[in-house]
């Protein structure tokens, strides 16, 4: 397990790649650990690595029922900004992204973080209004953002439909600093660089119960025994509802279903990424040249992690008329991931009512661009027991006390949100 | 180029007829009945197409939609196709194809020395380097990365051609038409069931289209078939999809064998089926062998070759060895001999002799048992290969320019995996069987590992039958099946790789070597899904379905454990890439979303309306016969309110009618204010909560006698309003006695306003007294304009005296037209929705940007609206601590300080207290030109914004750079009395 | 694509509906206090499995309708009226 670089690689393609070595370790559970977290995707992973290198906290177990990586983190568009329009969120997102660009080197894993830009496009001028009341509020943080008229979109993105569009294109919000990571390799190169620091990850290891000793929890039971841990995190998103209620906690999160789709790969055709503002709709071109692209929620309920065809053709005509080259190519792939949606849209990075139990969840669609931030407020919330200021509005209380953060207005209907 | 390795007769094409096509600018000719691969070959091409990532050449290597090698560009200019499988295109006279993903040419491909450098360049090794300098990533590597990459180049200009959908349903879909489907089809159909079959191919028959024994069955069950009027048989249908609640996608390709879609008429159509029963009769594939070099061109699999013969009179070499390890491939062995390409040898892994060897050697084919291909000789095409036997010692080479391979048969389960049935390991065929469905389906034939024509037909009358009587219909009139097959052994030995030196494939167009799923083992990624995702196998545009086992094949014996326990990785919708143009149909550019007009939207056209194009209806912004931009008419328009007197179109205001007894109860539940006490021939202002106590809706909903209401609601929330009523009254309280229904089409509806309104109105109102206190503000009346009915409401949005006109939707132009034409004298004006934006900012009245979805009633000024008795939607939670914190943001007017224009104030800037501050206190939510104040001015929300009247203030721009000084006002800048309503 | 069984209707495409949520939770009287208002807009069960929920019949009888289906699977087990009661099956 030695680091990558250069001279490595020119010598492993001398001796037929013989010499690497498992990514991260594939350990059997200690009985005990100072912190579990429950949940090996981005978030889990991202948790202890941070608790292990901001925290100094390396005695961590991160318990996966099935694989790392393959729930959420493995199946977005892999979309990274902090274009958000409350401090409560785009200073949080803005830590995140500034972590995103360091993370390479951080875990000597490329992860193909690309700063392509994203553009948010506007259509009319209270839309121009609303984008600028966001711009303005992140540009206020020192945060990127600008905002493009009609021309400074087309010169970007010239194969939008500037000339035949059903909602004419007014503008855009671009924030050049947002782009796009490879997915898997983040959950990879986090798994290794925790694993590097002393973390156990343990894959095919499914939490079934969190045992309390009164007010505090003590350990989890699995189906590969008992592991004791006077500090548990919950970083299950989708599932979020059904590993709190093991604590008997319950929350303002229902799970819905998101879906993503890629095009078959063509030569480049779409530098940025771009959302379409009369509609849901988002796309970008990976590296490997399928556009990849989603659209809203399927709105109901779902735990089901696969595609529908009401939503493949709700989501594909936008794509179509925002961007009418697309309508030659074909449609490669549709998936679904399960999204815990929060009754404001915003996620939760909390304590709960139950001692030395803490919840990372709540991502709706956004969690992905926030992995890193997220694993290093959650850290810092584990080994501190407070929030940090980043994450001190993500509480399950706000709620209670009417202190929402409704980036869209959207109100408590997680299936708009 | 001539049709050198054409046969002369046999097969499906139309010799009679030539067709010409060009590839990469070479001329060929071919028959109808071809497809583009069937035809290359039959003029001696083999080389097709490069790589993904070491741009290695590439060959065809099947002849069905799983082609991962031979993909083309068809067509040019805006109809140009990428990645089009050349195995499945039709090619018709004048077709265009180039090859892609080479540079400059497909012989001599610039990139093609990534593979001199192959061996640093494993799967997986872009996620360890390309970091350093951190810099480089986005300046220097992934620009590279990115035009290396890609397949096809996308068409750059509009799709000229038209798409569109179809919904059908239908008691039996059958899927495929080979011989299973055939039956099935023809057994549920002669029960009476209602069938569709759909088949991906251009001609149905699927694997009897190979058997010319055949053709006499196929034809009587075609016939028997198309005389049903309840079957519909969908040729060129590749069912993409298998959907909860028994619902499929497929997709015709109408007229993608035509140079054009004909006049009218659509290139591709999606159906959407609802089918009770399915039917999957969708075949088999044959799969390849991992060995050194397997990816030259001129290495295909046995079927392929034996298809291009049968079907397509095309030899696909001229010297054949076959390396198989099962008996079927034989049969492809004979058809090639049979066709005169001379077979060097059947190099077979299994050691056990079996009849067909014995058949073979009368043929005079020699066959090695015991042996294995270790390698391909040639670059762009093959010219020997060397095999050895299994125990290495002896290594031989042969002549050869085509090698076949067969290393099994994959029945097609990926439409029964989409339902989430768990296929099944089979042993003897050592392939995914279909799981037990949990949909209404069934699998018939070889996708359920039934081989031989006769066995099919039967399993596939079999399933149709079944189909049927699980719908209540009765076993139809018996039909004939084929003759018995001759004896068929479909069982393989499992074999999936040859070890030895050189790259041996496990996907083709991605790259990806047996090694480098190794590689991926050794480094951890030993769960087939990250093996799949860190090597990229099975990601490329089909999905694995070629050769996807191989990978799973290779990873269990790295991790020593069988390939049921290994798996494959989920197969997903689409079977075969869907064009999106077909998906999207008829809603590409203005067809995205339908277009809601006003009664009186023909008037605004003939009268130079500017319109608006968010949402839904189309509302006129302002008036301009020479289409100018700017303030100017707008100011103008809204300056003819202030001073004299203007007319707007807002029939799009939301519109309920609301009868019964109880209807002032719900009323009363639904606003915060109460409307059970409201006189009848009253109007009032009301305003909606949302259950969480943020606002939701605003508008005047007037009484029109004792149990009857009429509800306005906003423009954007209409239909949202009504649903709101619908779940309160029918989940909550459905002991009211209310019915309601929408009537915002019905009505015409026009404001009138300004000073001079009622002089302008008295001109043309009959059997109404306009005078102030007969028909004081907030009053609701009927009377007559021009001979037609209308009910006047007294009430303003603009803050002028005014009435809106309402009257039944057939009659807006007259009414408007009588308005404008009594307002003449009066100097009247149409103003559009700029005008009107205008005017409710200067008067304070709320709309879209401060109803956001964010602020409560008391953010907005409306406390005393809350009533404090009786129970409505949102009093309890609106009173949770953050929401009447008195530093949230509320609503207050804001001015420039300067008077001048120049210095712009504008919407979503935020508020600071000093020039340079970063700490928001708020932001301006609505902005305007003013026509009173002759400023820029508007409305914001700021914290304890109340408070702050007086105060100067700063709002900034930091996306413009722009810092303009305010003066916190009343939000109420024209006539904060309220006098000139009542006027 | 959920084919919907409307008591009203008959069978209709997913389409012609809009979603409204938990079915199970009631709105308490005007009495029911800070708690009782927070639990009917915020607290919810998520069941994986069976859920009771109201699905509106937009483009059509415009009834809200109480349907049992799978959050798994999608399956629809039964569609009610919105006056019915519903038992909530185990998850």
């Amino acid at each position: 397990m030695s680091r990558y670089s250069v001279f490595r690689l020119f010598r492993e393609g001398l001796r037929n790649q013989t010499g690497w070595t498992r990514a991260w370790r594939a350990p059997e559970p200690k009985p005990a650990y100072d912190v579990i977290i429950i949940g090996g995707g981005g978030h889990g992973l991202a948790s202890a690595y941070y608790l292990a290198r901001e925290q100094g906290i390396t005695n961590v177990a991160v318990l996966e029922r099935g694989q790392i990586g393959l729930g959420n983190v493995g199946r977005n568009t892999t979309i990274v900004r902090s274009n958000y329009l409350f401090p409560e969120n785009n200073l949080f997102y803005e830590k995140s992204l500034q972590l995103w660009e360091g993370l390479e080197q951080d875990l000597n894993f490329n992860v193909m973080m690309s700063q392509r830009g994203v553009i948010n496009l506007y259509h009319s001028d209270s839309q121009r209004d609303a984008y600028a009341r966001r711009g303005n509020s992140m540009r206020l943080n020192g945060i990127d953002a600008e905002l493009l008229d009609r021309d400074q979109v087309r010169a970007l993105v010239p194969v939008l439909d500037f000339d035949n569009a059903r909602f004419p294109i007014h503008g855009g919000l671009i924030q050049r600093r947002g782009g796009t990571a490879r997915h898997d390799a983040v959950a990879w190169g986090l798994a290794r660089g925790a694993d590097r620091l002393g973390v156990d990850i343990i894959q095919n290891c499914e939490v079934t119960g969190i045992r309390r000793d009164g007010g505090r929890v003590v350990g989890v039971e699995t189906t590969r025994g008992y592991i004791a841990a006077p500090k548990i995190g919950i970083a299950v998103a989708g599932h979020t509802s059904q590993v709190a209620a093991m604590a008997g906690i319950r929350l303002p999160i229902e799970s819905h279903v998101l879906q993503a789709f890629v095009s078959e790969a063509v030569k480049p055709v779409l530098d940025h990424v771009v959302t379409f503002g009369a509609g849901h709709f988002y796309i970008s071109q990976s590296d490997k040249g399928g556009l990849v692209f989603g659209g809203g929620l399927d709105g109901y309920n779902s735990f089901a992690q696969r595609g529908t065809l009401p939503e493949a053709e709700h989501v594909i005509n936008e794509g179509v008329a925002l961007m009418p080259l697309l309508s030659r190519l074909r449609v490669l792939r549709q998936w679904a991931g399960v999204m815990d949606m929060t009754f404001d849209g915003t996620p939760l990075i909390c304590k709960t009512p139950v001692q030395g139990l803490y919840i990372n969840g709540g991502w709706c669609y956004g969690g992905f661009k926030a992995v890193p931030g997220s694993g290093w407020c959650f850290a810092h919330t584990v080994a501190k027991d407070e929030p940090h200021p980043f994450n001190a509005a993500m509480t399950i209380e706000r709620f209670r006390d009417g202190a929402m953060v409704d980036e869209k207005g959207a109100g408590p209907f997680p299936w708009l949100q | 180029m001539t049709q050198t390795h054409r046969l002369a007769q046999g097969g499906r094409i139309d010799r009679s007829r030539t067709l010409r096509f060009t590839f990469d600018g070479r001329r060929y000719e071919g028959h109808p009945g071809d497809t583009l691969a069937s035809a290359l070959l039959a003029s001696g091409e083999r080389l097709v197409g490069r790589s993904f990532k070491h741009h290695r050449p590439r060959g065809i290597v099947t002849a069905g939609p799983e082609e991962p090698c031979a993909l083309v560009e068809l067509r040019s200019g805006a109809r140009r196709e990428p990645n089009t499988r050349a195995t499945v295109a039709e090619i018709y006279d004048g077709l265009e194809a180039t090859s892609q993903n080479r540079w400059p040419s497909l012989a001599f491909d610039v990139s093609a020395i990534n593979q001199l450098v192959g061996r640093f360049l494993p799967a997986g090794f872009y996620y360890k380097t390309f970091m350093w300098p951190a810099s480089f990533w986005e300046k220097v590597y992934e620009p590279i990365i990115r035009r290396a990459a890609g397949l096809g180049r996308a068409a750059m200009a509009p799709d000229p051609d038209e798409y569109e959908s179809m919904h059908a349903h239908c008691d039996v879909l059958v899927v495929g038409s080979g011989a299973a489907g055939l039956a099935a089809a023809r057994a549920a159909g002669a029960a009476g069931a209602r069938v569709i079959v759909a088949d991906q191919d251009f001609e149905l028959g699927g694997g009897l289209l190979l058997e010319p024994e055949q053709e006499p069955w196929r034809q009587g069950m075609l016939a028997a078939l198309s005389g049903m009027p309840e079957v519909r048989l969908l040729p060129r249908t590749t069912v993409f999809g298998f959907y909860e609640h028994d619902v499929l996608g497929a997709v015709e390709r109408v007229a993608d064998h035509l140079p054009v879609p004909p006049e009218h008429g659509v290139r591709q159509r999606v159906w959407t089926i609802r089918a009770r029963q399915t039917v999957l009769a969708t075949g088999s594939t044959e799969r390849p062998i991992a060995f050194p070099n397997n990816d030259r061109p001129g290495v295909m699999l046995a079927s392929a070759a034996m298809t291009y013969v049968r079907r397509f009179g095309a030899r696909p070499g001229e010297r054949a060895v076959f390396f198989a390890n099962n008996d079927i491939a034989y049969d492809a062995a004979f058809a090639l001999h049979h066709a005169g390409v001379s077979v060097a040898a059947i190099i077979d892994v299994r050691k056990k002799d079996s009849k067909r060897a014995a058949a073979a050697a009368d043929r005079g084919i020699a066959v090695k048992l015991g042996s294995v291909i270790s390698d391909v000789k040639g670059g762009r095409n093959v010219h020997g290969v060397s095999f050895r036997t299994a125990n290495g010692s002896v290594e031989r080479v042969l002549d050869a320019d085509l090698l076949c391979v067969s290393g099994g048969w994959n029945p097609a389960v990926h439409l029964q995996s989409h339902t989430r049935a768990r296929p099944i390991w089979n042993n003897d065929l050592a392939a995914f069987l279909p799981g037990k469905p949990v949909q209404a389906e069934r699998s018939a034939g070889s996708a359920a590992g039934v081989f031989g024509i006769a066995h099919c037909a039967t399993d596939g009358a079999k399933a149709g039958r079944e189909a049927a009587a699980a719908l209540g219909f009765r076993d139809g009139a018996a039909f004939e099946l084929p003759a018995p097959d001759a004896e068929v052994d479909p069982r393989v030995k499992p074999f999936w790789e040859v070890k030895a030196k050189g790259k041996a494939f496990v996907d083709l167009q991605n790259d990806v070597t047996a090694d480098d799923i190794r590689l991926a083992h050794r480094e951890g990624y030993t769960h087939i899904e990250h093996a799949k995702r860190y090597t990229t196998h099975s990601m490329a545009t089909d999905q694995g379905r070629f050769s996807g086992i191989l990978g799973t094949a290779v990873l269990a014996e790295a991790r020593g454990e069988t390939i049921e326990t290994v798996g494959v990785p989920t197969f997903r919708p689409y079977v075969t890439p869907v064009t999106w143009g077909a998906m999207a149909g008829r809603h590409a550019g203005h067809h995205l979303q339908p277009v809601r007009r006003s009664p009186l939207h023909p008037w605004h056209v003939r009268n130079h309306g500017i319109f608006l194009e968010t949402g839904l209806w189309m509302r006129p912004l302002y008036y301009s016969a020479t289409r100018e931009t700017g303030w100017d008419p707008i100011l103008k328009e809204a300056r003819a309110v202030r001073q004299a007197v203007g007319i707007c179109d807002v029939s799009t205001l939301g519109k309920i009618d609301i009868q019964g007894r109880d209807a002032g109860i719900l009323l009363d539940r639904l606003y915060t204010n109460t409307f059970s006490t409201l006189a009848v021939g009253k109007a009032r202002y009301g305003l909606m909560l949302r259950e969480d106590g943020i606002m939701f809706d605003d508008g005047t909903t007037s009484r029109l006698s004792e149990h009857r209401y009429l509800m306005t609601t906003t423009t954007a929330k209409a239909a949202e309003v009504l649903a709101h009523m619908e779940f309160y009254h029918q989940t909550v309280w459905p002991e009211l006695d209310v019915r309601y229904c929408t009537v915002t089409d019905q009505w015409a509806q026009m404001s009138v306003a300004g000073p001079k309104t009622r002089l302008a109105l008295q001109g043309c109102v009959e059997g109404l007294d306009l005078s102030n206190e007969a028909f004081p503000f907030m009053g609701v009346c009927d009377a007559t304009v021009a001979g037609c009915p209308v009910r006047l409401y007294r009430v303003s949005f603009s803050g002028e005296m005014a009435y809106e006109v309402a009257t039944p939707a057939g009659y807006g132009e007259r009414v408007w037209e009588a308005i404008l034409a009594a307002g003449r004298p009066h100097g009247i004006l149409p103003y559009g929705l700029e005008a009107l934006g205008l005017l409710r900012i200067e008067k304070g009245h709320v709309a879209g940007p401060e109803l956001n979805g964010q602020t409560t009633a008391r953010d907005l000024g409306f406390e005393k609206m809350l009533k404090k008795k009786g129970d409505y939607v949102g009093r309890v939670n609106a009173e949770r601590p953050a929401l009447v914190a008195p530093d949230r943001p509320r609503l207050v007017g804001i001015r420039a300080v300067d008077p001048s224009f120049e210095k712009r104030l504008r919407g979503g800037a935020h508020i600071v207290d000093r020039p340079d501050s970063k700490a928001s206190l708020g932001w301006a939510t609505s902005i305007t030109r003013s026509v009173e104040l002759e400023r820029w001015l508007g409305l914001a929300m700021i914290r304890n914004g109340p408070e702050r009247i007086g105060q100067r203030l700063y709002a900034t721009y930091p996306l413009k750079n722009e810092v303009v000084e305010i003066e916190v006002c009343s939000p109420h800048h024209v006539d904060p009395e309220n006098l000139r309503v009542r006027a | 694509m959920h084919r919907i069984d409307c008591p009203w209707c008959g069978v209709r495409d997913e389409a012609e509906f809009s979603y409204r949520g938990d079915a199970t939770v009631k709105r308490p009287p005007a009495d029911g206090g800070a708690e009782g208002f927070y639990a009917y807009v915020y607290d919810r069960t998520n069941p994986k499995g069976w859920h009771v929920e109201w699905w509106h019949h937009v483009a059509g009888c415009r009834q809200f309708l109480k349907v049992v289906r799978h959050t798994v699977t999608h399956e629809i087990r039964s569609v009610a009226k919105a006056t019915d009661e519903v038992a909530a099956p185990p998850a």
